[in-house]
């Protein structure tokens, strides 16, 4: 007699609910005295993943450290959406300076709280891919190689959505940006550039690198606590879909993250000192025509002129990640894409 | 207790004895010699507790005074040229949030061409940042403004500048009284945040202002520089009152009670001006000199005090606004607006180039005689000009002027220049 399975998980999804966990397993946001870091009333579009990155990592960082904590943003869209005066909606300490110096501010406010004595406050740094990959690398990469004891955090959206999406050094090849104009004979973004930060910051050899998507917050949680467990630089990068940007549903925010990670185009691992230490296995691999395909960035890979090349190259990226993060199971090799 | 030291040495001492919580730095010539004083007090553990961070960049060394200042930490760094040019998003932030952060900045030049030596150029280029911006005449009134400033700066939280002539003093070995910790402590209390990041009592800093309120918030920035006119002179007063020594202020006069014609000018030149005065005098003629100490927020009512008496006022300044002329001139122009005077630019001493006594006691005999023409630059090699010139003239290609200027100029090292007259 074959015996089935019991599926702790949504249909279509690998998603865990709280309630089928334990207490202690639930996710922060489940608690009804969670801090709130950045609360209700924000003006974050519909389905951000920014918010909702924005929001778990926080929280979580909270519970770590007993609320102590001081929050350091880059301009971007979490800035700007969080704190139209005379309004915010942070319930922690927060400091907005610039867009490319958050990572030196949180250094000052790192040193501060060391020359105080006050180990007892952690301090986290926030931007989005702009503020990380490209005006905030500089600060970013001297704050790494000091070791400076921050957790800096990237939402990563691919490209410069406050400004009206625009390309930065995150945005992937053939996406549609304002300034990757979908005309000529290569359209989108270019194949070939970019900047792939967490294998950088790994290469400045800091205690902790991981990257996390809004698909599994439960992951994302988990990854803020180990990192809020260490001392020095800590770098987390989450892929956090951008509806206004990508062209997406809003409602797909969730799904959009997923896919992203089971494609294999969104590696999802942890590093240590430098070295990988554990990478998310792809559960059920999917081709990255059915991640594109659902967003208007990547419209013109399909319909009337549609660029299987393209599509094929993208492809190609998807599949060398997997590769080089081991990101299939070998007893799941069946799993055709 | 007076020493022989070198400026920069003089520096470092004193900021150690403001017990500056976190000192952050980026080298940069003539900056360097404070910021590797100060790196090894704290290295060594005689400047304690402070944080000294070794940061990537002059962006970054603001950025994390700014951090920290914010965390409630008293915070100093230092600069120079192209350095606070690399900054500047930061110093204006650093003035926008109202953070007490007290800079040292060795004056020198902004390339291109490219020249380590001492001019105005870089603290005028962020004149209108909303920093305090003091200029000091001698090591000994650098060293003495830095308590100052942290006192004022916290006072009124609003970082504050202090430009001290880069290798003129910064290199300098001189005669230098350095406060003893006690003196220094009375004058400057432990700092009291007005802001600060605090668990216990979260706030958000560096909110997105719209157009229903950043007029009056800039405008608060400007009442609170308002208020530093004030509290200038009765913290340099109390600091006197200390001390026994004079320094500081917003504006210093020399010899101008009777004196037809007054030099204007910032910084280290003073000296040579009061110098050049002084023999000029002995010919008769009625000259003085005021010195402005505190150059933003603008003592217009001071200075206006100080030239009320002259009738040509000659200012001397080591920067200029290329296509126009004179930066400070303009601010002594529109302080004495209804006041009757002539009032003569005259622009010296720019990437370092020597004001020599001997030129400064011609350009006031000439300035006596009325023949000062409105802008005049110092020692300006008219003859090397006027060959470039000829050479743009001559050829389209006509290659870099600053190679073209060298090679005219012949193999001199900052020698002084040849004048054709």
């Amino acid at each position: 007699m074959t015996s089935q399975p019991v599926h702790f998980y949504q249909v279509g999804s690998f998603a865990v609910g709280n309630r089928l966990l334990a207490d202690d397993q639930r996710t922060v946001q489940s608690n009804p005295n969670r801090a709130n870091s950045i609360d209700s009333g924000h003006r974050a579009c519909q389905g951000c993943g920014e918010a909702l990155g924005a929001r778990y990592a926080l929280d979580a960082a909270m519970r770590s450290c007993d609320g102590q904590i001081v929050a350091v943003n880059a301009t971007g869209c979490l800035e700007v959406f969080s704190t139209p005066y005379p309004e915010t909606s942070w319930r922690i300490p927060w400091l907005h300076s610039l867009f490319g110096n958050a990572p030196a501010v949180a250094t000052g406010v790192a040193a501060a709280l060391r020359v105080k004595g006050r180990d007892d406050v952690r301090v986290v740094g926030q931007a989005g891919d702009g503020g990380t990959v490209d005006i905030g690398f500089g600060c970013l990469s001297g704050m790494f190689e000091r070791n400076d004891d921050v957790l800096f955090i990237c939402y990563d959206n691919e490209g410069y959505m406050n400004t009206g999406v625009q390309r930065s050094a995150a945005t992937p090849p053939a996406a549609r940006t304002a300034t990757t104009d979908v005309v000529g004979p290569e359209p989108g973004n270019v194949f070939g550039q970019g900047k792939d930060l967490p294998r950088l910051a790994m290469a400045h050899d800091i205690p902790y690198v991981a990257t996390a998507t809004v698909a599994d917050l439960h992951d994302l949680e988990r990854k803020v606590e180990r990192a809020m467990a260490m001392r020095g630089a800590r770098y987390l990068h989450v892929l956090v879909p951008c509806p206004l940007g990508w062209g997406s549903a809003s409602n797909e925010t969730i799904l959009l993250a997923r896919l992203a990670q089971e494609t294999g185009l969104f590696p999802v691992f942890e590093a240590e000192d430098g070295v990988v230490t554990n990478a998310t296995l792809i559960r059920r691999r999917v081709p990255v025509q059915d991640y594109l395909a659902r967003q208007r960035r990547y419209a013109h890979l399909f319909g009337s002129h549609p660029r299987p090349d393209v599509v094929e190259r993208i492809q190609a990226m998807a599949d060398r990640n997997i590769e080089r993060y081991g990101l299939l199971d070998a007893s799941d090799q069946q799993v055709s894409v | 207790m007076l020493r022989q030291i070198e400026g920069s040495r003089a520096i470092a001492e004193t900021v150690a004895l403001c017990r500056p919580e976190v000192v952050c730095a980026y080298p940069i010539s003539p900056q360097t010699h404070i910021i590797e004083a100060i790196g090894a007090m704290v290295k060594a553990g005689t400047l304690a507790p402070c944080e000294f961070i070794n940061v990537e960049s002059e962006f970054a060394a603001m950025s994390v005074a700014i951090g920290a200042s914010a965390t409630g930490a008293r915070s100093y760094t230092a600069t120079a040229s192209q350095g606070l040019l690399y900054m500047i998003e930061a110093v204006y932030n650093a003035a926008g949030l109202g953070l007490p952060i007290v800079m040292t900045l060795a004056n020198r030049a902004i390339g291109a061409p490219i020249n380590i030596w001492n001019d105005h150029s870089d603290a005028m280029a962020v004149r209108d940042a909303g920093w305090i911006q003091f200029f000091a005449e001698t090591n000994q009134e650098a060293a003495d403004l830095h308590v100052q400033a942290f006192r004022l700066a916290e006072e009124l939280s609003v970082p504050v500048m202090v430009c001290m002539d880069g290798f003129i003093l910064t290199h300098a070995v001189e005669r230098v009284d350095i406060l003893d910790q006690a003196t220094v402590d009375s004058l400057l209390p432990p700092y009291e945040p007005r802001q600060v990041l605090d668990p216990a009592d979260p706030v958000s800093i560096g909110a997105m202002v719209g157009p229903e309120a950043f007029e009056e918030v800039r405008y608060l920035a400007h009442l609170r520089q308002l208020d530093a006119l004030v509290r200038i002179p009765a913290i340099a007063e109390q600091f006197a009152h200390v001390t026994g020594r004079a320094s500081g202020g917003l504006v210093n006069s020399y010899r101008t009670d009777d004196a037809e014609t007054v030099i204007v000018a910032l910084g280290s030149v003073l000296g040579t001006i009061k110098d050049a005065v002084d023999i000029r005098r002995e010919l008769g003629e009625r000259v003085g000199v005021v010195g402005i100490t505190c150059f933003r927020p603008f003592p217009a009512h001071a200075v206006r005090e100080a030239l009320r008496s002259a009738s040509q006022i000659v200012v001397l300044e080591k920067a200029f606004s290329v296509g126009f002329g004179g930066v400070l001139s303009t601010d002594v122009a529109m302080s004495m607006h209804g006041e009757q005077h002539v009032l003569r630019s005259v622009i010296a001493g720019l990437g370092g180039r020597p004001i020599t006594r001997r030129s400064l006691e011609a350009l006031i005999a000439e300035a006596v005689r009325g023949d000062l023409p409105a802008l005049t630059f110092l020692d300006l090699d008219h003859g090397a000009v006027d060959r470039e010139r000829t050479r743009m003239a001559g050829t389209r290609r006509s290659g870099p002027s600053a190679e073209n200027l060298l090679r005219d100029r012949g193999p001199v090292g900052a020698a002084a220049p040849r004048t054709e007259s």
